[in-house]
């Protein structure tokens, strides 16, 4: 909020996020950068694998897919650098094309 | 392949969601239904958390976190704003859990209702206070067992009627709407964006900790609330009812006994339950076929 | 143009000439007419402002909140009871550095129920990270809503004007106001640089761990710090457009002054007419504590170089303790070698009268050694 005044100021930061002192900080907490810079893939017990040959495109998985990490095409994929292994997709796949397997 | 709902994705990856969160599934849908030109004003609640602690965000929309009471008020003061700016095309959204909208929170939604501010308001109800951990609010159903209503003295009081307080607030829009049912969720956010006035839709959101159930089975509740008569699908618009049918009732029974937080009720409980969903499903009908 | 109105029509005039693009209020004697002052206003056009009716003062401050974070300038008015409702969200506008103005007409706290004047309301709410300014007339009023805007767009964060219960906010004075053009001049557009924008997504207020929170506090710190020599800035610019300038404190009749009275709100407008009248023969002087918050340290460090007493003044109380400005001024000195006696005295709460003589009264008991550390005025 503060009227352009300190435009001309340098920040003292290498990367937006990684602050070194106050003086790098805005004057109020606000975001700076896209929480996918979390890899919550880390966070699963058991990993989701599809079986292409049953996959019907349906697409269900994407649909009910809470981390957004399966892509929309006719061959879905799992984005596993987020995944947190809920087992949504697996347990409303019409063909049971996707197993929850221990990796 | 076909896409039954928009594509565009308005939230990021990585945030702190349990595995299979409802309340995650919800905004998802939510953000799909409103597009970009929105602007979320989210109380305290599982939200805080899920959208990113300091410097990150979930959103790739506008957010302000306010205070847990002040989702409704916050809500009109930002849309009032961006009136007075010109931007009336922008929408506003008031996203509050069940305990900032049916206990802190309710003075403001009426609030913001009676004066049928022009914005969204969004109740994603995993029936406690789910982010301090588990403890009952009004909207924790009969019989479930939280932190502070435990199994051997469970809550003795109904969940309270959020939609039909709301309704009496002679809003142009009220309405229920689940994450398992994603297209129907989405038409009714559509169209609530469609109108001016207050709007309040209230989301049924499963919580694998809380309910304590296996997380591959948040739709499948979902599903079972609304097939059971537990969380009927229904709208209040132009002073009518509209009641999603159920084809198949199935019984409450098989929807409670999924759940941790139920598996303590005796068969009377349970029976009781049953006799409360009938009850409630056969007003709602006699409701629907009332003309105003 | 020169009328002559209350106090809180005052307030409304200066919101006016502010043009707020949003206005929140919940109405609480003796607080009213300020908002039924400014509906009829914008319902008469006089200005275009979105008033939305709130159904308590907690949320009046949250819809402030709301329409300042999406970049609208906000204005709401309160009094006692419904500032301490505000209290969590008067903690949440400061820390999310937002420039709201408010006008608060101190209030006696509930319960016994009461309605007359008592600073204590404001003063409970010190700790916040609101700027407070203390108004000795209704001039003062209408020139520092206008003032206090600039000041609080240029650091971040808000600020709340107080005016006496019914000797400022009823009574009629002669009040100049100001041409709307000057004030454009005065006073830019509000044009934050972080807002609520759509062409620039932004999350606002998000968990902050033990990592940054205490720097994002000392930044706060930092912006109370700057407004100091702001207020004053911005005080001799208003003096240049307008003809009355203002600063952190202001001195009266402190020339060769022994004694110096310091005090706040209407008793400061009793106590110049007790410096007319006695102060050169008794060698008395006056001090008035206009900005509270940030407290004038280093000016009361100065005024009271070579000055034998002060005499604090409080029209308030914090139990466990003294007079709120006295403990204060008291802490501003402590470093000082040569210090002047402190003494305090409290007077006037709930709206009880504190009358020129009153004034004298309390300069004599000092005067004749009868005086304690801390008094309390006038106790049946």
């Amino acid at each position: 909020m503060r009227q352009s005044k300190d435009k001309n100021k340098k920040k003292n930061i290498d990367k937006p996020g990684k602050f070194k002192s106050h003086k790098d900080l805005p004057p109020m907490a606000v975001s700076l950068l896209p929480t996918s810079i979390n890899k919550t893939g880390c966070w699963r017990a058991l990993t989701p694998v599809i079986d292409y040959d049953k996959c019907i495109s349906c697409m269900l998985c994407w649909k009910f897919c809470p981390e957004i990490c399966i892509t929309p095409e006719d061959k879905p994929k799992i984005i596993l650098e987020y995944c947190k292994g809920c087992g949504i997709c697996a347990y409303e796949c019409p063909k049971k094309a996707i197993q929850m397997k221990n990796k | 392949m076909k896409l039954t709902i928009p594509s565009e994705e308005l939230l990021n990856s990585g945030n702190a969601a349990c595995q299979g969160c409802g309340a995650l599934l919800a905004m998802r849908y939510c953000l799909k239904a409103l597009g970009e030109k929105t602007v979320i004003v989210v109380p305290a609640g599982c939200w805080t958390i899920l959208s990113g602690a300091f410097p990150t965000s979930a959103f790739k929309i506008p957010m302000f976190h306010t205070a847990f009471e002040t989702a409704a008020s916050c809500a009109c003061g930002v849309k009032a704003a961006l009136r007075m700016q010109g931007k009336d095309d922008i929408n506003v959204l008031a996203w509050a859990g069940d305990g900032g909208t049916f206990d802190i929170g309710i003075q403001a939604l009426s609030g913001a209702a009676e004066r049928n501010d022009d914005f969204i308001y969004i109740c994603y109800d995993n029936e406690a206070y789910m982010n301090t951990g588990i403890q009952r609010s009004s909207s924790t159903p009969y019989g479930a067992a939280t932190t502070t209503t435990p199994a051997n003295m469970p809550k003795n009081t109904h969940k309270k009627d959020i939609v039909e307080i709301m309704i009496g607030h002679n809003m142009p829009y009220v309405a229920t709407a689940s994450v398992a049912y994603p297209e129907d969720f989405i038409r009714k956010i559509q169209y609530a964006k469609s109108i001016k006035g207050t709007k309040f839709i209230h989301i049924m959101a499963p919580c694998p900790p809380g309910w304590k159930y296996s997380s591959e089975k948040t739709i499948e509740l979902g599903r079972l609330a609304v097939n059971s008569g537990i969380f009927p699908l229904y709208e209040f618009k132009e002073g009518r009812y509209i009641v999603r049918k159920i084809d198949n009732k199935i019984p409450v029974e098989k929807y409670l006994l999924l759940q941790g937080r139920f598996k303590h009720m005796s068969k009377e409980l349970i029976g009781q339950i049953q006799s409360y969903v009938d009850r409630h499903l056969a007003i709602l009908s006699a409701k629907e076929k009332m003309q105003f | 143009m020169k009328l002559v109105i209350t106090g809180n029509h005052a307030a409304a005039y200066g919101a006016k000439l502010a043009k707020p693009e949003v206005i929140s209020a919940y109405p609480i004697t003796p607080q009213t007419e300020i908002v039924e002052k400014l509906a009829v206003m914008v319902a008469d056009n006089e200005f275009k402002s979105e008033f939305i009716k709130v159904e308590s003062e907690h949320s009046a401050m949250a819809a402030c909140i709301g329409a300042e974070a999406a970049g609208s300038r906000a204005f709401t008015a309160t009094s006692s009871q419904g500032l301490a409702l505000m209290h969590e969200m008067l903690h949440w506008a400061a820390n999310a550095r937002l420039p709201i103005v408010m006008v608060n007409v101190n209030r006696a706290m509930a319960p016994p129920w009461t309605i007359w004047a008592d600073q204590t309301d404001s003063l409970a709410q010190r700790d916040t990270g609101w700027l407070q300014f203390y108004c000795e007339n209704n001039q003062e009023i209408l020139d520092t809503v206008i003032q206090a805007y600039k000041i609080s767009e240029a650091v971040s964060l808000p600020s709340m004007i107080l005016l006496d219960a019914f000797f400022l906010s009823h009574t009629s004075e002669p009040v100049e106001i100001p041409d709307q053009e000057l004030v454009d001049k005065f006073l830019p557009k509000f044009n934050p640089e972080y807002k609520l924008d759509i062409n620039s997504p932004k999350a606002f207020g998000g968990l902050v761990t033990q990592e940054w929170y205490y720097e994002l506090r000392y930044k706060i710190q930092q912006s109370m710090q700057e407004s100091k020599k702001l207020i004053c800035d911005v005080g001799q610019e208003y003096r240049r457009a307008f003809g009355r300038g203002y600063g952190l404190i202001e001195e009266y009749g402190t020339a060769n002054a022994d004694i110096l009275i310091v005090t706040s709100g209407s008793m400061v407008a009793t106590t110049k007419d007790v410096i007319d009248e006695v102060g050169k023969k008794r060698k008395l002087g006056l001090v008035k504590i206009r900005s509270f918050r940030p407290f004038p340290n280093e000016e009361i460090k100065r005024v009271a170089k070579g000055v034998k007493k002060l005499i604090v003044i409080d029209r308030n109380i914090s139990f466990g303790n003294e007079g709120i400005f006295f403990t204060e001024t008291k802490a501003a000195l402590a470093g000082l070698k040569n210090r002047p006696e402190v003494y305090g005295f409290v007077a006037g709460l709930g709206g009880r009268e504190v009358t020129d003589e009153d004034i004298l009264k309390i300069v004599d008991i000092v005067s004749s050694g009868e005086a304690e550390e801390f008094n309390w005025f006038g106790l049946k």
